[in-house]
């Protein structure tokens, strides 16, 4: 039961990509609509592990250049292995059914269409160890009129207990995390550039890795 | 960043007229009514541009029945068929705002020569 389920939720195409920065495309009606552009693949295909050998399916893609001197011989061993070129990112895309991918195989950025939805994954920019007004939304205390209380995060809880609950939203370090945004529309696919326009924002900063893959909420 | 510029580069248009603030142009603006498409004109005088590149708009305002009427319109939009310079106008601000509170003989504005 449960894995039926599952399978109908798990996505079933992804791409590796870099954030290039965001802009405004005009529609055929003439609204402006607010992109981010993202440089998406091409990918290759490293490795596809399989349900049988491996407990679970995925696939190992590769993305963006690297010189080669700079891989170590391990990670260079496992692009060898494959008889792929070294790349700069590896990651693992856990996408239901791998058995329509092959070793070597390029993934490019017309997987997807125009209209689809789809949620991209990045790592948030890094906004060092932050307050509780930056961090959590926490209101401020007065400016003025005597008042000493400014952007301190207020109470810490009940007394009697005589500690601090677990999770207590306090300051502290924010951002440099792994953000899903989800059901974003794609607006242009370019293959020939290898470029993506997805309506709204991304994650992370220009030139951060992102994965973009199927909506898991959105219906196509 | 380069990618980026040709992205918008292909959707800036190439065949404006050059106007500034001050200038009294004729916006030629496609409307959809249901499934007919009509060109609906807007005249009046440019009040503001803002922004560049792909991201540029300008506002046109013109006195319609007795009330100020302003709109703002993408440079770049496909929904504009055309701009037309009806006449230049010498101003002294890049925005137009005092317009708002002239009304008559004293919003006009003064005639610009065009340069040989």
């Amino acid at each position: 039961m449960f894995l039926a389920c599952a399978e109908v939720l798990i996505m079933k195409k992804a791409i590796l990509g870099k954030k290039l920065g965001m802009t405004q495309l005009f529609t055929s009606e003439g609204l402006a609509v607010p992109v981010t552009v993202i440089e998406a693949g091409p990918c290759q295909v490293v490795s596809v592990k399989t349900d049988k050998k491996d407990g679970y399916s995925a696939i190992q893609v590769g993305f963006a250049e690297k010189r080669e001197n700079l891989f170590t011989k391990p990670v260079k061993g496992q692009f060898d292995k494959a008889g792929v070129r070294p790349l700069r990112f590896l990651r693992e895309l856990r996408i239901g059914d791998c058995s329509g991918y092959e070793v070597g195989q390029d993934i490019k950025a017309d997987v997807f269409s125009t209209g689809e939805k789809v949620d991209v994954i990045g790592t948030s920019k890094g906004k060092g160890f932050a307050g509780g007004i930056k961090r959590h939304g926490f209101h401020r205390g007065p400016t003025s009129h005597g008042s000493r209380y400014h952007r301190r995060p207020g109470s810490l809880g009940a007394k009697g207990v005589a500690r601090v609950f677990k999770g207590r939203k306090l300051p502290g370090h924010m951002g440099s995390e792994r953000v899903t945004i989800q059901n974003l529309e794609v607006v242009r696919v370019d293959p020939e550039r290898n470029l993506l326009a997805v309506k709204g924002a991304i994650p992370g900063p220009r030139g951060g890795l992102v994965i973009i893959k199927n909506s898991v909420k959105g219906k196509n | 960043m380069n990618l980026i510029k040709s992205l918008e580069q292909e959707q800036i248009k190439s065949d404006l007229p050059n106007f500034r603030p001050g200038d009294t142009v004729k916006v030629s603006v496609k409307v959809i009514e249901g499934t007919r498409e009509r060109i609906q004109v807007f005249e009046g005088v440019v009040i503001r541009r803002r922004g560049t590149g792909l991201s540029e708009t300008f506002t046109v305002r013109r006195i319609a029945s007795g009330v100020g009427v302003e709109r703002t319109f993408p440079l770049n939009t496909p929904k504009i068929d055309k701009i037309e310079v009806v006449k230049l106008g010498k101003v002294r601000r890049a925005r137009l705002y005092y317009l708002r509170n002239l009304r008559g003989k004293a919003a006009r504005i003064k005639e610009r020569v065009r340069k040989q």
